[in-house]
């Protein structure tokens, strides 16, 4: 009887949303493109400009760019599609291991794997492309949108990434960064910053992921990252259920997370709007708290402690009041009671006992309270530390771009 | 000046002896540029009297383990200009001289109507070359070593296997694949790379980009000629004045897969060389996984042990490590090469079927590894 009520239930829901649904099916693709533009990439020479005029296009396998120097240019974000839907091979949508590499302009849809890899190379600017799981967020979407790796001098602007089952958009690996005016939304994370040293990451906008911006260290890897600056972003409202696959470095990142830094160093946080992101605002963290520790899961020589992060001058707003997991749930009541919330600061507690003199983590934000959840203690312990983190770092540099006169204009951190 | 008439001498002379053994033969034609639209211009390979057969010059190589292409069987061939030698190498590709032209033909035995059929490797191959009536040929993939360096050309067999056409974009083939006995059919669509996947998997160093050959190695090639039985395929070519610099001893030597007598791990190790190694090595594409599986590669956690994975998305399976000890089935390195999906799959090119063996073979030798990956018992061994 209950089974013939849900069913009715699911019927009268289906009408429903058949009679609200308004936006017209997506027209049938362009099959026949795709060996005119695997043609067009294998013969680039540098400096060629490929032009993809508006239309949607199908692809079956994946696109591949080998020659420095080259153009792609689509007629707009929502104009001109590469759709991976019927995709049979390949990991990636457009795979491209070349240097002075531009993409703009165009969508990628819908692949298997990652939307755009680019796999070594210098220059390389990503600017109005868009990279979207059209079917919302499912675990079975690709890992990444827009993924620059092992890369030099890296320009990700205007652009946007939805639905990937990791993150929207990810620069591992890399030096020399800028993200800016970036929109991410229903992403496991938003963006994320891995392994990178200099990341500029501001004016952009995360929204509906698990997470919202994260800077995170992975281990053995040939470089650990360190130096990002988080400014001017709006991180609002990340409260997705994680979709990521289990083992994926950001399965471990709670839903409601609004900025997360773990187990990197130099971290600059200030001047952004964080606000509603249920577990909290902030999380820093080690590596330890990941649950991918092992004995011989690590190179000796990876530094799993966040270590030198500046948190100041944010705006927060509400947020810490439903946290994801039992564990952090049980911490909030009992710390907080059923109506309170965590702070906007969540710190997992561990510190580098063999770290030379200054500060690990400096939270210098006002009233804003850091909570030290005392893991290293097994989580017996967790106090409000706010004025025991209370102090200040040097700002950290500006990232430049070659020939990139916006970035010029960047300020560099405010004194707080 | 001088040196340039002496080479054109040579060449004639050359062409001359050959023409005069073989009946209406162009020699071997190496186009040192262009992309010629037939694998007939080359003359490598010959379709006469119903047989694939090899042009004069031309030897065919085999190797102890070869990377797994759905099932395929693959006829490999290489020829030098003449009076040319290659210099060996103990770990790399062999250095070939200007001019050398590799072949690798992919095609399987005919089943029942269209038909391919899934049987062991080298069954049927011989010096004259391969029997078309028994034989589905699907492509023919050429590398060639030219002065900027290697270039690699696809060509895909027509139905009448009288030609192969250039397919730089690739092609996607629709094949039936079952057991002599009927059993196990399975319908998969046979992707021929484009030219740019070809350099997914040659291009061995991702920082320089060059195309680089991946089975002319000496531990892949240490091995008896199917096609000359008790010659050593190294010892061969020093004999044809085609190999420079072999020593005498101390030549690495992978396992053959199907050789019962090869310990697992040999074999393993030997499976994953050259299914893997040439993207996950301390200078390929996937050194972005920090996961090495080169032949050269010593440290456990570097071939996975209890290492999590880097950017493998859903490619996890939900597990957690590449290799759990003594646990196969928690492993991500057997998970992602018993996927057939795009997003998670291992090798990420260039097959569309699983590798049943394979995954057998490398989840037994995970089996028995020892411990495990919980950081509250270190002692973790390797048997």
């Amino acid at each position: 009887m209950k089974r013939i009520i849900l069913g009715m239930a699911i019927t009268s829901g289906l009408a429903m949303l058949a009679g609200c649904q308004q936006q017209p099916a997506a027209p049938a693709a362009n099959a026949d493109y795709q060996k005119v533009l695997i043609e067009r990439l294998l013969d680039a020479k540098p400096g060629d400009v490929i032009e993809i005029p508006a239309g949607r296009y199908a692809f079956d396998r994946s696109l591949t760019l080998r020659v420095n120097g080259v153009t792609i240019r689509g007629a707009g974000m929502d104009k001109t599609i590469l759709s991976f839907k019927g995709q049979k091979a390949g990991a990636e949508g457009l795979l491209v291991n070349a240097g002075d590499f531009t993409l703009e302009n165009l969508a990628i849809e819908d692949t298997k794997g990652d939307g755009l890899k680019v796999n070594e190379g210098e220059n390389i600017t990503i600017r109005g492309v868009r990279v979207e799981w059209t079917g919302g967020p499912k675990t079975t979407n690709g890992a990444y949108g827009i993924y620059p790796v092992q890369t030099t001098n890296v320009l990700i602007e205007d652009s946007v990434a939805i639905g990937a089952s990791d993150a929207g958009i990810y620069v591992g690996q890399s030096k020399n960064v800028v993200v800016r005016r970036n929109r991410a939304e229903r992403n496991v994370a938003g963006i994320e910053i891995e392994n990178t040293i200099g990341a500029d990451v501001y004016e952009n906008t995360a929204t509906e992921n698990t997470g919202g911006i994260l800077v995170f260290n992975m281990p053995n890897l040939p470089q650990p990252g360190h130096t990002t600056r988080v400014y001017r972003n709006q991180v609002i409202a990340n409260n997705t259920g994680n979709f990521a696959a289990k083992g994926a470095a950001v399965a471990s990142v709670p839903a409601g997370s609004g900025v997360v830094i773990n187990s990197n160093d130099k971290v600059e946080i200030f001047d952004n709007d964080i606000a509603d992101n249920q577990t909290a605002n902030v999380i820093v963290s080690s590596y330890f708290s990941t649950g991918y520790m092992t004995e011989k899961g690590v190179a000796k020589a990876f530094d799993p402690y966040p270590e030198e992060i500046a948190i100041h001058g944010n705006r927060f707003k509400g947020g810490g009041d439903k946290p994801d997991g039992l564990d952090l749930k049980a911490l909030k009541v009992a710390m907080f009671g059923l109506g309170g919330r965590l702070p906007d600061v969540l710190w997992d507690g561990y510190v580098n006992a063999q770290r030379p003199g200054g500060a690990q983590m400096c939270v210098d934000n006002g009233d804003v309270a850091t909570l030290n959840a005392d893991g290293p203690n097994k989580y017996k312990n967790p106090s409000v530390v706010t004025d025991a983190v209370r102090c200040k770092l040097p700002p950290l540099p500006v990232v430049t771009l070659p020939g990139d006169a916006a970035a010029t204009s960047a300020k560099a951190a405010p004194a707080a | 000046m001088k040196r340039m008439i002496v080479i054109g001498a040579a060449l004639v002379l050359a062409a001359m002896s050959l023409a005069g053994c073989k009946r209406n033969e162009s020699p071997v034609q190496f186009h040192a540029q262009g992309q010629p639209q037939s694998l007939s211009e080359w003359h490598v390979l010959d379709v006469r009297d119903g047989r694939l057969r090899f042009n004069a010059g031309v030897e065919p190589y085999a190797l102890n383990t070869a990377l797994f292409s759905d099932y395929a069987h693959k006829l490999r061939t290489i020829w030098m200009p003449a009076g040319t030698k290659a210099n060996y190498h103990a770990q790399d590709a062999f250095d070939f001289p200007v001019g050398t032209i590799i072949s690798k033909t992919f095609y399987y035995p005919r089943g029942e109507g269209d038909a391919v059929l899934r049987v062991a490797e080298n069954a049927d191959e011989t010096r004259d070359g391969l029997d078309l009536s028994k034989v589905r040929l699907i492509e023919t993939r050429l590398l060639v070593r030219r002065e900027n360096g290697w270039v690699a050309l696809p060509y895909v067999w027509n139905a009448e296997q009288t030609e192969a056409t250039l397919a730089r974009a690739g092609e996607t083939i629709p094949l039936t694949l079952h057991k002599p006995d009927g059993s196990a059919k399975q319908d998969f669509a046979y992707m021929v790379p484009d030219e740019n996947q070809c350099a997914g998997c040659h291009g061995t160093n991702n920082t320089t980009r060059e195309l680089h050959p991946i089975g002319p190695k000496a531990r892949h090639l240490n091995r008896e000629s199917p096609w000359h039985p008790g010659e050593n395929q190294l010892a061969r070519m020093v004999a044809l004045g085609r190999l420079e610099g072999l020593p005498k001893d101390g030549v690495p030597h992978n396992a053959r897969l199907d050789d019962a007598t090869a310990s697992v791990q040999d074999r393993a190790r030997a499976y994953l060389d050259v299914n893997c190694g040439h993207c996950h090595s301390k200078v390929g594409p996937a050194d972005t996984s920090g996961l090495w599986l080169d032949a050269g590669t010593e440290e456990p956690r570097r071939l996975g042990l209890c290492k999590p994975p880097v950017a493998a998305g859903q490619g996890t399976g939900d597990h957690l490590f590449d290799i759990v000890p003594g646990r196969p089935q928690d492993s991500i390195l057997v998970y992602r090469m018993d996927s057939l999906d795009p997003g998670a799959m291992m090798p990420e090119l260039g097959r569309s079927t699983v590798h049943e063996e394979g995954v057998a073979l490398i989840s037994e030798w995970i089996g028995a590894w020892l411990g495990s990956c919980s950081s509250a018992d270190p002692n973790v061994a390797m048997q």
